[in-house]
């Protein structure tokens, strides 16, 4: 009953194992696990929601410093992430109706309770936020004038806020994808975290290279680069981790994963050379973007492609046994 | 205040989930080696439960056509071939004929006689093309063999043999990894230490059915919810037996007090090893496993991993302290990082 079918048919463009395949018994080669039902709006959300915690942190920053136009590029950034990641999370639902029914407990041991509460934390506060960024459209006088002047201090407050809970929305998928049976994220509890920072930090710095004013991009080029460092830093052990890194470095998920660590050093180095000019700029900043959707994309797909197999669950398994 | 063993290790789990004086845990023992494949545990599953069907799917690979557990299966057997001896059995096909399917000697040996009978059973008259094709041994259509193993390819040719059989179920684990992860709390707990969702809390997140390690809990794609074995919740509760349990005409499938049943299992491996059955194994009895112990437990006869189960399931939610550890720290990074990023010159 051992397998036997061929690897890596195709699209591994004729690359050798580096480890003969593993002798393992499985059941008619069937998967043990269940691959997740997630759609690729999860996908999707990962990439969105880690854009929205992001932008949520430049405007802050922007705020605080001084930089309007960039301020105002972060609150609608964060909002439209954070308007998308709600749409999809609800789309991916089996009974989307019922989508609600995620506010009857709060449960630290479901990562997904938790990502709950933060965005409905993080949600309301973009969202005022933002439409605070409408005031200077408003009347001088009136009713409407005093709304005038009292949005951009809640606007403040509110950006703040959105601003403080932005790491726990970026980082918490990390734990949601962690947080299950299967090989290759769970194995990697302790690298997604990270990455998924970095990847949110590039994300949000490459809307703000393509959209802020050149004036005020010079934190961007910085947040890009210290994206690129903690997403490399904190997440190389994600090739390194054994039998179930494989995914990531093979295959479609292997090669959307590598797509997006080259898209972020090449987007980095851009940003860092693009000072003078707007078109650079926006080079590295679509590179940046371009280097976060890969990178959740691929990490979602390690994941579904470790499930599917049943070498990434008996092999590590037995070998724990054998130890 | 958490028990110790909240997230791993041996626990009692009605008590840890609130019960006050609950029943004692139930659960089930499925005894593999007088497993006879005969599915009736699938058919009263899906009868009591009304599980619908799940469509006439021939997978090609063995009897099994039912192929795992899923939404729509909460009994599944397992069927495997293997050219190996069934242990306490005699090699297998020793006393067989050899020779053509067609022969004196094998109407002898199906007539149970010793004396050739003189006939040559089998050829049917007045057909002399079919004749002259049975009679030069069995043409190959692709399907499982004319004649019974061994008989072409003589007595050295042939190899031991053994089917193994197996009802696999909901574990309902100590620590149970879909019900620690529900984001609605569909999945709970009941007083008998088992796990069921609740239909009308369930949104369909997905997210159990990614926690399993068993691959058990499954998404009904017409409906979008999870679905997976009750333990026949609604027949605990009046003192019956499961359907399945119930159903099972070689008490293949035990139903009963976990306490019980564990004491049970570890005589009958007891037995079987006595009997020469080395090979027999129980499967997630004990607490101290990856889950803390199953409340759905096994007696195998091969590897887990034989019978489509992992063979060292680990609840992954004994690595969530460490997880938000991880996350925590990674926060914190990226809300430096941001400050530091514009803290530096403004050009």
């Amino acid at each position: 009953m051992t397998d036997e079918k061929p690897r890596g048919r195709r699209g591994d463009g004729g690359e050798r194992l580096t480890v003969p395949p593993a002798e393992f018994a499985s059941y008619y080669g069937r998967p043990v696990l269940k691959p997740p039902v997630w759609k690729y709006d999860i996908a999707g959300y990962l990439f969105t929601g880690g854009l929205a915690a992001g932008s949520a942190l430049i405007g802050a920053g922007a705020q605080l410093t001084g930089r309007p136009e960039l301020r105002t590029v972060g609150r609608w950034t964060a909002l439209g992430g954070v308007a998308a990641s709600t749409y999809l999370l609800v789309h991916d639902l089996g009974r989307p109706a019922r989508f609600h029914h995620m506010l009857r407990v709060a449960k630290v041991t479901s990562p997904m309770s938790v990502g709950t509460w933060i965005l409905a934390a993080f949600g309301p506060l973009a969202g005022v936020a933002a439409v605070a960024e409408l005031a200077p459209l408003l009347p001088q006088h009136g009713v409407l004038g005093l709304a005038r002047r009292i949005a951009p201090p809640i606007g403040n407050l509110a950006g703040l806020g959105a601003a403080a809970t932005a790491p726990a929305l970026a980082t918490y998928t990390g734990v949601l994808l962690a947080d299950t049976a299967v090989p290759s994220w769970h194995d990697a509890y302790p690298s997604l975290p990270f990455v998924f920072a970095g990847s949110a930090l590039a994300a949000a710095s490459g809307v703000g290279l393509i959209a802020a004013p050149a004036a005020q991009a010079a934190p961007l080029r910085r947040l890009a680069l210290a994206a690129a460092a903690v997403e490399f830093g904190g997440g190389h052990q994600l090739e390194r981790q054994g039998l179930t890194s494989e995914p990531y470095t093979r295959g479609r998920s292997g090669r959307l994963v590598k797509a997006g660590r080259v898209l972020l050093a090449v987007g980095t180095v851009t940003a860092l050379l693009s000072r003078r000019s707007r078109v650079l700029s926006a080079i590295s900043g679509a590179a940046l973007v371009a280097s976060s959707v890969a990178t959740r994309f691929g990490v979602f797909e390690a994941g579904r492609a470790s499930a599917r197999d049943p070498k990434y669950t008996v092999v590590p398994q037995r070998e724990r046994l054998s130890r | 205040m958490p028990h110790a063993n909240a997230l791993y290790g041996p626990l009692d789990p009605a008590p840890d989930a609130g019960y006050e004086d609950p029943p004692p845990r139930m659960g089930f023992f499925t005894d593999t080696s007088v497993c006879i494949g005969c599915k009736a545990c699938e058919v009263a599953c899906k009868e009591w439960n009304g599980v619908p069907e799940s469509g006439l799917d021939l997978l090609g690979m063995s009897y099994d056509n039912t192929g795992a557990l899923t939404a729509n299966s909460w009994r599944h057997v397992a069927f495997v071939e293997q050219p190996r001896s069934a242990g306490w059995a005699t090699p297998a096909f020793e006393g067989d004929p050899d020779g053509p399917a067609i022969s004196p000697v094998t109407a002898a040996a199906g007539a149970r006689t010793s004396t050739d009978t003189g006939t040559d059973p089998g050829l049917p008259p007045g057909s002399p093309g079919a004749a002259a094709r049975m009679s030069s041994g069995p043409e190959f259509l692709g399907m499982p063999g004319a004649q019974p193993p061994g008989r072409g390819s003589g007595a050295e040719g042939r190899t031991d043999f053994r089917w193994l059989m197996m009802s696999d179920v909901c574990k309902h684990c100590t620590h149970a990894a879909c019900l620690d992860v529900c984001p609605t709390g569909s999945l709970f707990r009941t007083e008998f230490g088992t796990v069921v969702v609740q239909e009308d809390i369930c949104n369909g997140c997905g997210y159990c059915i990614s926690a399993c390690p068993y691959g058990v809990i499954d998404q009904r794609k017409d409906d979008g919810r999870a679905w997976k074995c009750t333990l026949c919740y609604d027949r605990l509760g009046v003192g019956m037996t499961p359907a399945c349990a119930k159903a099972c005409p070689t008490e293949s499938i035990q139903y009963g007090v976990l306490d019980e049943l564990r004491e049970r299992a570890a005589a009958r491996v007891a037995k079987l090893h006595e009997r020469g059955v080395p090979e027999a194994r129980l499967y997630g009895h004990d607490p101290n496993d990856g889950v803390g112990g199953d409340g759905a437990f096994f007696l195998l006869l091969d590897e887990p991993e034989v019978y489509g189960l992992p063979p060292d399931p680990i609840v992954t939610t004994r690595d969530l302290p460490a997880m938000w550890k991880r996350a925590g720290l990674a926060a914190v990074t990226m809300a430096v990082a941001t400050a530091v990023a514009f803290l530096g010159r403004r050009q």
